[in-house]
Order: C-alpha cells, then structure tokens, then sequence
C-alpha cells in the first residue's frame, strides 16, 4: 500500500543495513572457506593447497568429537534447566505477593552481570575447593570439598551460565504468563480442572509460543559459549570442557594453524545452519510478520 | 479482576519468592560484600555476611594500579559508540520495513535474525587478519564495528517491532501535510517512536558492555573495556577475593543500574516483539 | 478551484485488480460521497485521488491539470483520516500548525490562521492539549482543522465517523455538512453508511468490487436506482425484492418496493401475511411478515400501528412506486 516514490525511498534506506550485514557475513565467511582448504600458519607466512586436509585432520582429532559432545551438553543441558526452572519460578512470581516489583529485580539481575565476571566470581568465590564458599558449606555439614572445576569442569559451566540465564527465561515466561487472560483460567475452574490440569491444558500451551523464543534466543548465544570457559578451565582439564568455539580459538589464535582453525569454523557454521534451519522453522510459525 | 487471595497464602507466597530472589541474587550481593572487606577476611575460613570491617581500601588499590578508568572510558565509548552507529543506520531500514513492506520484507527479517546465528568463530580468523593488517587489532574504532554488525539485527528487529505499532496513517497525514521524507522521519516518526528508540538503545548498550567475544580477542590494552580488564583478574590476581570483588562490582554496577530501569522493555526487545 | 476528474484510472496490486478502469468527474464546490459495501474500493479511490496510492492506469486531474504523477503534498488536498491520525507528541495547535510550518510559512502567519481555525471549531479549550487527552469527537474536529488551515482545493474524508458513537455521529455530521456550506470547498467524502450518503451528499457515488454501479443525487438514487445492487443499498430500511410469479403478475422478473410504499391494512391487501417481529420506534413501526409465495417482506406503518406477533395483515404495494428490473438485474425504464 504506498507509491512508487515511497517504495524506492524505501530501499534505498534498507539498503545500508543489508548491505553491511551481508558485507559482515559473507566476506569472512568467504575467507574462511578459502582459508580451510590450505595449510596456513602465522609462524609460517607461507601458503599452499591443501584440499580437504585441515578437514580431515579437524573431523578425526578426538578433541572435536569431545568438543562437539560438551557444545551440546551445554546446549541442551542450560536450555533444560532455564526453561524448566524458569516456567516454575514464574509461576511462583506470578503469584500475588508483597514486593513483587523488588523480587522481579533481584531475579533479573544475574542477566546483567558481565560473563567475565560471573565465571569469574563462581570459580575463585564459589568453586574453590578451599576458599570457596561451596567448600565452606561442605566443610559446615562435615563431607569433603568438591573440586568444582577440576573435576566436574562441564557440570560447572553449565551451572555458570544457567545462572546467567533463568533470569532472562523466567522473566520472559513471566511477561508471558501475566498475559494470559485471567477469565480464561476461571473458565477452566468452572469446568472443573484441577489446578494441574489448568497448568497443562492452559499456562502450558499459552506459554508455547514465548517458550520458543527463550529457546530459540538461548541457542543463539549458548552456540558461542566463550568468556566463560576461558577464563574458567580455559577448556580443561585436557578437553573436558573445550566446546566447538573454543576449540577453534585455540586452534587458530594459541597454535596459530589458520587452516585447522577455518576448517573448525566452517563446521561450527554448518553445525549451527543445522540447528538454525531446525529453530527457523520453529520460529517462523511462532513470530507473526 | 485481581484475584483475592488470603493474608496466609499471600505471607507464603512472599516468603518462597523471596528466598528464591535472594538466592539468585546471593552471587552478586556476596561479591558486592566481599569487596569491603579486607583481603583476609575476604578468604577466612569462617566467611561471614555483615559483620567485618569495612573498608574501602580495594577500590583504592584497583582504581590506582588498574588503570581502571580507561578500561570504563573503553567501554563506554565501545557500547555507546557502536549502538549510535547502529540506531543510525537501522532507523532507516526499520521505517521501510514497517511502512513500505514488500514482498522481501519478511524474509530479510529473517535473514538478519540468522546472521545472529552465525558463529563468531566462523568469521573470527579473516576478522582477525584483516584487523591486523588494516592496523585495527586493539584499536576502538574496530570494535565499535564489530560490535554493530553484531547487534545490527537486534537493533533493527526491535525498531521494527515498535515502528509497526505506529499507525501508517499518521505518516501519510503528515505526507498530505506537505512532509518531505527527511521531515517525516525527523518531526513525526522519530518523536512518535522515541520511547522505543530509546529501549532499544538501552538494551543494545547493555548488551554492547558485556559482549565477551570479540572484545577480548580482538584487544589487549589500548581498546580494552571492562571484559577483558576483569579476565586478567584470572589468574592469579583471582584469588585476591577483595579486589577481584571491587573490580568485579564497578564493572557491573553501571549496567546493573541501566538494567534495572530497562527490564520491562528487555523482553519485548529479545523476544523480537513476540512477547510484550 | 477544485474539481477533480478521474479518466480511466485503474488500480491493480499484482494480479488483483482492484479498480477497474473508470471515469468520474467532480464540479468544484460539490459534496461528492463514495459509498458501497467493505472492500468495493471506495478507499483506495480516495487513496488514488489523495496521491498516497499511485494509480495503475489513467489521469487524474485537479482543476484541470494533470496531477497523476503529482505527490500527495502537491496535490493542493486535504485529507482526514479515519483514525483522525493526528500526531500525538503534539499539542493540538502544534498539529494545527504542522502542514503550515513544513509550507515554510512564517510564525505570525501560522498563529492567526490556527487561531482562526480554531475559533472556527471550537477548539480553543484544548488547544494547547495533546491528542491522547481529548474525547473522540474533539479529535475529530481537531483533524478537520488541520485540514482547513491548508485551505486545500478539495477536502478527502476517509470515513471519518466510522469510530465515533452514534449520537456523536449525528452531531458531526451536521457539522461537516455546515461546514461544507460556510466554505464551499469540494468536498470527497468515502463511507459505508448509507445514511450518511442520503444526508451529506450532492453526488453519491455507488461502488461495487471497483464498478460505479450508479452516480447521482440522492434522491435519484432513491427513486430511480439504476439496478438491484443500488435498490438495495439505498434506503433504509432496505427496498424488498421480490421475484417469481408475485413480481411476473406486475410484468417483471423481478420487482423491488420500499418499506415505505406499502398500504398496510388488517383487513385485506395484494398480499397477506403473518406479522413475525415487529418494531415499535415511535414515530414509526416496521413489521416483518412472512407472505407465503412472496416471502418476508419489510413494511412500515403509521407510529401508533396495532400489530403484534402472529397477527394477520395486508400489504398493498403502489404500483406507482413500484421498481421493475429485468434479468440481469437492470432497471427497466417506465
């Protein structure tokens, strides 16, 4: 519904953001594909082909299958987490309550937290098996300390960034379930459902479609875990807790192998469309243009 | 119609949601205690909550031997500078897509929607050569760039989603009022979205401040924000629980505070609009 | 000053067509209504004419000169919106002012002509007042003045009653038909209501799926619709159509007789039949009976007209008054 004159304004003004995503995108991406078909080292300025080599050698090094193992881990085991935990705590804030608009606050808060800061905080205050404070509750009900990050270094990160992440997943649940129309719920009552099965057959299938958003968000940024790991075991112990991403940092900017780290990066692509496809889909039904 | 609940249940309920919130929120409260007190108390064996000295002594030491200042000024100019830069180029793109739809529209939403999903290291290394080569490796400018192009998709989904709700006639009204373009952007669509401009802006810089990607591969010291000036707290100066707490605290505070006041606009700006 | 004419203007989105190819002209100083039924196009005239739509085929011209390609801004209108559209982060003489200050007009100038049209509408309580504070009616007036500040050649009214309630309705439709005496502008006016067609317009124009079914004055419309589609849009209560033997016995496929045409009587009639709901307004009462062979007809009676459910009545229609169509649905003359 508008005139020519306005359709070519239009363009031209979404012209600049097209063009420098796809600018941003599609020239490294380039590169990169060139890169992981040749043998490329910092140290050694010298380039040649190498054809599906640095493929290879990435694909069959135990490290990606570990790698590629803890990434999911990560993925599945923080979405669970966030999105269970979250759907019960919104339903307690939901609940009426004094001070709600304070406890909105303090659960929002971990969201905003620096991820540098909060793996850090976790792994010297909390995790420490001598000074932490985990340490200091094991030593108060008598069991010995646990070395959080030494040995169960994945169970921990992914502790880390499920709390940095319920806040988000409980508040959007949140927003979605004080949506819901109340008489919607009464109605249900005068039918005679439980209050369990008003919780499935009505707050459940209301909250599908917020649900696939927290997932879909969630995703995008627990795909690319880096901070935390980094500063934490730095992918450790061995590579208990190197995911996809960090396995292609260290490839390319700790051993300086351009070649093995593109190829690593053109998989953690391709490992990503598979999931994007997957989420797009789920997505695309849910966002309404 | 609020339901009408008993004093009781009200009372229980405010009790668990308040033990939860703060159990949540413990970390940051810990970490906010710890930095004042005294480093050996910060790491007694018999940890306690209120009741030490307090001290402002690991502010003093952070502020005079971290140069912390830059690190804020960096990040800063890094957050702001790049969802300027971004607000800049996405309020064009979003008024077309929200005015003028076309047939495109829908699919380069979600097209921008999935550049997010491109994994930063698919594109790390030719980043990283081309910045060293262009002399733009720790350099301010760089990462003001990256970091658009990184939140370009969110800030042009959010604009979207707020411009839509601006009905088409208003900006027709002000076309037969004899607008041109420019001044129908500037008098009647930018005041009219103004307040969504600015969450968008709010989220973005928030966002902006703790992007732990690219600003710690890409700078070492003359660029580097707060990020990477609490990652060289790693080891060891980790374990000098004060300061990395006061460290810790002014890295947070600021976004903490803008968080805060931005928490109603967060959802509907993640969600893409989706949830509100 | 303000004639429009429409020469074989077509509008198409993709392989819709939504207008097809028409003429229409509009005199200068005319009250000119587009009506029909949703979606029949009568927007996107407005729309096409207004300069916000461009058209598929065709000329438009204003006063003569061809303005087809014209934007909207230099097409010398004014238009008020349905939703009023008025820029709610200004204050009511700021929105007055707008289309004078992007005119570049000078400030002093600007203040008396919002002034004046302020003092014109009554607007001078809640002139420095925000859109969002003030009832709908107050808005409405606030977008017709700053559509008259413009002094335009033609104003553009795209149903600009449709959200108001109905006492409010009736009141600013004397207003604008006041107003259209005092300024003696061309006035293109686009509703669904019929009612609002009879009582404002010089000219209405009827619209079917983009087709000018009829053009006229009301009341030819009324006494002469040009085929069964205007019989049946003009009028309220709607004309009763009849086909079959009843309508063949007065020499047409088909017959239309207003409500208001018919002799009512309790005791004989061309048609009898049973009272299934009737309604008592006062001034008039309007039954619905059910005349077997014939079908449910609309009659009005006198106000004080004795009839209750189940009761038995007759139905004379005027021949006189009666409309005869052919079929395909045309009046046929006589």
């Amino acid at each position: 519904m508008s005139t020519t004159h306005s359709r070519t304004a239009g363009k031209a003004m979404i012209s600049p953001a097209v063009i420098l995503l796809f600018l941003w995108m599609i020239v490294p991406l380039a590169m990169t594909l060139y890169f992981s078909f040749q043998f490329y080292n910092l140290l050694d300025p010298v380039k040649s082909f190498a054809g599906f080599a640095n493929y290879e050698y990435f694909l069959t090094d135990p490290a990606f299958f570990e790698a590629l193992g803890n990434t999911l881990i990560i993925v599945i085991g923080v979405l669970c987490i966030t999105v269970i935990g979250g759907t019960l705590l919104a339903l307690l804030l939901d609940q009426p309550m004094f001070g709600q608009g304070i406890v909105r606050l303090l659960f929002i808060a971990p969201f905003f937290v620096m991820p540098t800061v909060s793996a850090l905080v976790w792994k010297n205050m909390f995790m420490n098996p001598t000074n932490g404070l985990f340490a200091f509750l094991s030593k108060l009900v008598g069991s010995t300390p646990i070395d959080w990050l030494g040995h169960h270094p994945l169970a921990s990160i992914v502790m880390i960034v499920s709390w940095q992440w319920l806040p988000f997943a409980t508040l959007i649940l949140l927003t979605a379930m004080q949506s819901l129309d109340s008489e919607q719920i009464e109605a249900a009552e005068m039918d005679g459902a439980s209050a369990l099965s008003r919780f499935f057959h009505i707050i459940v299938p209301h909250l599908a479609r917020a649900g696939t958003v927290v997932i879909l968000i969630q995703t995008i940024f627990l795909l690319s875990i880096f901070a935390e790991i980094l500063v934490t075991t730095a992918g450790g112990p061995g590579y208990a807790s190197t995911n996809i991403p960090y396995l292609v940092y260290m490839q390319s900017l700790l051993q300086f192998d351009v070649g093995g780290g593109s190829a690593g990066g053109i998989v953690a692509v391709i490992l990503a469309n598979i999931v994007a496809i997957f989420l797009m889909r789920l997505v695309g039904k849910n966002l309404d243009l | 119609m609020a339901r009408q609940v008993t004093l009781n249940r009200r009372m229980v309920n405010t009790a668990v949601a308040w033990a939860f919130g703060l159990l949540i929120f413990f970390p940051i409260l810990w970490t906010i205690l710890t930095s004042f007190k005294t480093e050996a108390e910060a790491i007694s064996l018999q940890p306690s909550l209120f009741d030490f000295d307090w001290t402002m002594e690991n502010y003093q030491e952070v502020n005079s031997r971290s140069n912390y200042p830059r690190y804020f000024m960096n990040s800063v100019i890094i957050a702001f500078g790049s969802v300027i830069l971004g607000l800049i180029i996405a309020v064009p793109a979003a008024w077309a897509m929200a005015f003028v739809p076309s047939k495109k529209t829908r699919g380069i939403l979600m097209w921008m929607l999935s550049t997010k999903m491109l994994p930063p290291v698919g594109v790390l290394i030719p980043i990283y050569l081309l910045f060293r080569d262009w002399g733009l490796l720790d350099s301010r400018v760089g990462l003001v760039f990256v970091l658009t192009m990184v939140n370009l998709p969110i800030i042009v989904w959010m604009l979207f989603t707020y411009f839509r709700e601006i009905p088409g006639e208003i900006l027709e009204a002000a076309r037969m009022d004899g607008a041109s373009l420019k001044s129908e952007l500037i008098h009647v669509l930018t005041p009219m979205a103004l307040p969504g401009i600015a969450s968008t802006m709010l989220l973005n810089v928030i966002l902006a401040w703790n992007e732990a990607f690219w600003t710690l591969v890409l700078t070492t010291t003359n660029a580097a924000p707060l990020t990477q000036f609490i990652a060289s707290y790693s080891s060891p100066e980790g374990l000098f629980y004060a300061k990395l707490s006061a460290a810790s605290t002014m890295a947070i505070a600021p976004v903490l505070i803008l968080g805060w006041f931005s928490q109603k606009q967060l959802v509907r700006g993640l969600t893409f609009g989706a949830v509100k | 000053m303000g004639s429009i004419t429409l020469k074989q203007v077509a509008k198409r989105f993709g392989d819709t067509e939504v207008i097809p190819p028409l003429d229409l002209s509009i005199e200068d100083g005319e009250f000119v209504v587009f009506v029909g039924p949703s979606g029949c196009g009568k927007s996107t005239l407005l729309r096409l004419i207004a300069g916000l739509e461009d058209v598929s085929d065709g000329v438009i011209e204003i006063d003569g000169k061809n303005a087809t390609d014209l934007p909207p801004a230099k097409r010398g209108l004014a238009m008020v919106f349905q939703s009023y559209a008025l820029y709610p982060h200004m204050s009511v003489r700021k929105n007055i002012a707008f289309p004078l200050k992007m005119a570049g007009m000078d400030q002093a100038a600007i203040d008396a002509k919002v002034n004046g049209a302020a003092a014109t509408l009554n607007l001078g309580d809640y002139i420095d007042r925000r859109p969002g504070q003030l009832s709908g009616g107050q808005r409405q007036r606030v977008a017709i003045g700053r559509a008259i500040v413009r002094e335009p050649s033609a104003f553009l009214f795209d149903e600009p009653l449709s959200n108001l309630d109905a006492a409010l309705r009736g009141n600013m439709r004397l207003e604008i038909s006041e107003l259209h005496q005092t300024l003696a502008t061309t006035m293109v006016y686009v509703t669904h209501d019929q009612v609002e067609a009879m009582t404002m317009a010089d000219k209405i124009v009827v619209l079917r799926a983009g087709h000018i079914e009829q053009v006229g004055s009301p009341l030819d419309l009324y006494r002469e619709p040009a085929n069964l589609f205007v019989a049946g849009f003009i009028g309220s209560p709607a004309m009763n159509i009849i086909a079959g033997p009843a309508a063949e016995a007065y020499g047409a496929p088909t017959i239309g007789v207003r409500p208001e045409h018919m002799e009512l009587s309790h005791d004989e009639g061309t048609w009898r039949g049973v009272v299934g709901v009737s309604e008592h307004l006062g001034s008039d009462t309007f039954l619905r009976v059910d005349v077997e062979g014939v079908g449910t007809l609309t009659a009005r009676a006198g106000g004080e007209f004795p009839a209750r459910h189940g009761d038995t009545v007759g139905l004379t229609p005027d021949p006189e008054r009666m409309h005869r169509f052919d079929a395909n649905g045309l009046r046929i003359a006589g």
